[in-house]
């Protein structure tokens, strides 16, 4: 097999120069024209809408500013509940990927256990946490290891079935070929199985990670003992018709939901997007 | 090619006429239905041996019987090849390890040394004309190109008998003429012992020493040829008169056997 080396052309297309500013701007521009929509529709309401003895119901954007985000001790306050929170949705993450990436490498090696325990792994996904409370708290008391289980409960489902989904995608002349070379079910799932499975791994994780910061405002609610989280802080602010510092909370809750979801993104766009379709920065859905 | 003759350090000495492996009144069923029907079979070192058949009569079947997937219903198969490499209809690669690292996985399962599959990596995808795309991911790769990478994968390990199913049926006519051209010159290179499944009675006719044609229901051989051309092949035969002539027998038997 002499001669010129054979150069077909590859299938990728040509990736589109990255640099500039020209995309990001048209990626950015239209989001924040709806933000900017937004905060009038704000300030529309509570000036226009609202009577002023009725408008603490909606106090205007500037003054959410200023006593939420601005007034050191309020900010303080927010924050620390934020570190709380995030902590407690960290370690209900951390303790959700561990056991439902576990179910699942069990789960996926024999089609029996995977029968046994798919359907709990659905239940857990039914469980009405309200129903839980008294039992949790019973158990674990009203703190900390309360909230983090609350975590786990609601951030399990989407980690164990994404994980099994991935484990199960290899294609099966894979696995022939490993068989043809006598490899036991250790090699296979670390070579082949796991590999295949990290694309669905980061979308569960980053599904995952959304709910357990909602794990973790809802277990405020009811596990209010120790350092206070951001839970704990809206249902204050709202006792005591601080509409302003609320407002400020409830825009830091929604931000650490987003920032919980882009970080997953991220580490899975790294990790796996230069192999992956459905991670590459190529995506272009539609 | 002669600087990449035989992979050194595992010199074996080939000799063609050692079956590398032979079915003896081999039969399979899966459940009710009767596959294979006392089918003989014998690939020598050195002879690369085509299967054709209407889809459904027990090609892959065959196939998967001489690798050892799968157990014969009854009858006998005797293996004395010491590697074997299994190239499927879809190139099969890990898509999260490079053209480099598919191609040494074999090595890795099988406890090779790192310097020795590097080696043995850098010498088979010269072989396959890949050694610019050693750091490319499948996902940035042409069918063809796939394909060379999945065939390197079994070179590392220097296979005697070599199972093909229908390796090039997804490929477009022009990759399928130069990568059968290119398999053409491995074979006269290596001299493994092949079974190559088609559709093509041309590619058939134009890669192997012998050709079978299979029948179907239940599966059995029905017609047998010899291909008289030396190797390696030159490219220009498909367009001599005996070759079409022998095509033409070939395919009038397996008109007959569908
Ligand atoms: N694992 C299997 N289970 C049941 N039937 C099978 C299985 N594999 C093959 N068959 C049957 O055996 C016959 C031969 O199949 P196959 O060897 O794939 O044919 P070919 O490769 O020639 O198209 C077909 O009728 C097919 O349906
Ligand atoms: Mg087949």
């Amino acid at each position: 097999m002499s001669g010129a080396p054979a150069l077909e052309p590859t299938g990728a297309e040509e990736r589109p120069s990255k640099g500039g500013i020209g995309p990001f701007l048209r990626m950015a521009a239209p989001p924040t024209l709806v933000a900017l929509l937004i905060v009038l529709a704000w300030y529309g309401v509570t000036y226009f809408v609202l009577e002023p003895d009725r408008r603490f119901l909606l106090p205007p954007p500037h003054g959410v500013i200023l006593q939420g985000f601005l007034d050191g001790g309020v900010l303080t306050e927010i924050l620390g509940g934020l570190y709380q929170t995030a902590l407690v949705a960290v370690y209900g993450l951390a303790i959700a990927f561990a056991l439902g990436f576990s179910m699942a490498l069990v789960m996926s090696q024999a089609k029996w256990i995977e029968r046994s325990l798919y359907p709990w792994a659905v239940v857990s996904q039914t469980v009405p946490i309200l129903a839980l409370v008294p039992l949790l708290g019973f158990w674990f008391g009203f703190g900390l290891m309360s909230r983090v289980t609350v975590c786990v409960i609601i951030s399990l489902f989407p980690i164990v079935i994404n994980s099994l989904t991935g484990l199960q995608s290899v294609e099966p002349k894979l696995h022939d070929l490993l068989t043809l070379h006598d490899a036991g079910r250790w090699t296979r799932a670390l070579k082949l199985q796991i590999p295949a499975a990290l694309p669905h791994i980061f979308t569960g994780l980053r599904t995952s990670a959304g709910l357990s910061v909602i794990g973790a405002i809802v277990g405020d609610f009811f596990f209010g003992r120790g350092r206070p989280g951001i839970g704990i802080l809206l249902d204050r602010y709202s006792r005591r018709l601080r509409s302003e510092e609320l407002l400020a909370a409830v825009i830091v809750a929604c931000l650490l939901g987003v920032a919980a979801f882009w970080i997953f993104g991220v580490i899975g766009r790294r990790s796996v997007g230069h192999w992956d379709p459905s991670w590459s920065d190529k995506r272009q859905k539609r | 090619m002669s600087e990449n003759a035989g992979l050194s350090g595992q010199e074996r000495t080939r000799s063609t006429l050692d079956p590398v492996i032979s079915l003896t009144d081999v039969s399979k069923s899966f459940g009710s239905t009767h596959a294979l029907d006392r089918v003989q079979l014998t690939v020598q070192q050195g002879e690369f041996v085509s299967l054709v058949g209407p889809s459904g009569c027990g090609k892959s079947t065959v196939l998967q019987l001489c690798s050892g997937l799968i157990r014969p219903s009854s009858g006998a198969i005797e293996r004395s090849y010491e590697n074997i490499g299994y190239i499927f209809q879809e190139p099969t690669l890990m898509p999260w390890r490079t053209v480099e690292q598919n191609v040494r996985f074999l090595g890795e399962l099988e406890g090779m040394s790192r310097r020795e599959s590097r080696r043995r990596a850098a010498e088979v995808l010269a072989l396959v004309r890949l050694e610019e795309f050693d750091n490319h991911y499948p996902m940035a790769l042409s069918g063809g190109m796939k394909m060379r990478t999945s065939i390197a994968r079994s070179l590392l390990l220097d296979p005697d008998l070599f199972l093909f199913d229908e390796p090039f049926g997804a490929l477009d006519q022009i990759s399928r003429t130069r990568l059968n051209e290119e398999l053409t010159s491995l074979f006269a290179d290596r001299r493994f012992g092949a079974l190559f499944v088609t559709h093509s009675v041309d590619e058939a006719v134009y890669l192997s020493s012998r050709l079978l044609v299979m029948c179907k229901r239940p599966g059995r051989i029905a017609a047998e040829f010899e291909i008289p051309y030396e190797f390696p092949r030159i490219p220009s035969i498909r367009y001599e008169p005996e070759f079409a002539l022998l095509a033409g027998k070939v395919a009038a038997a397996l008109a007959e056997s569908s």
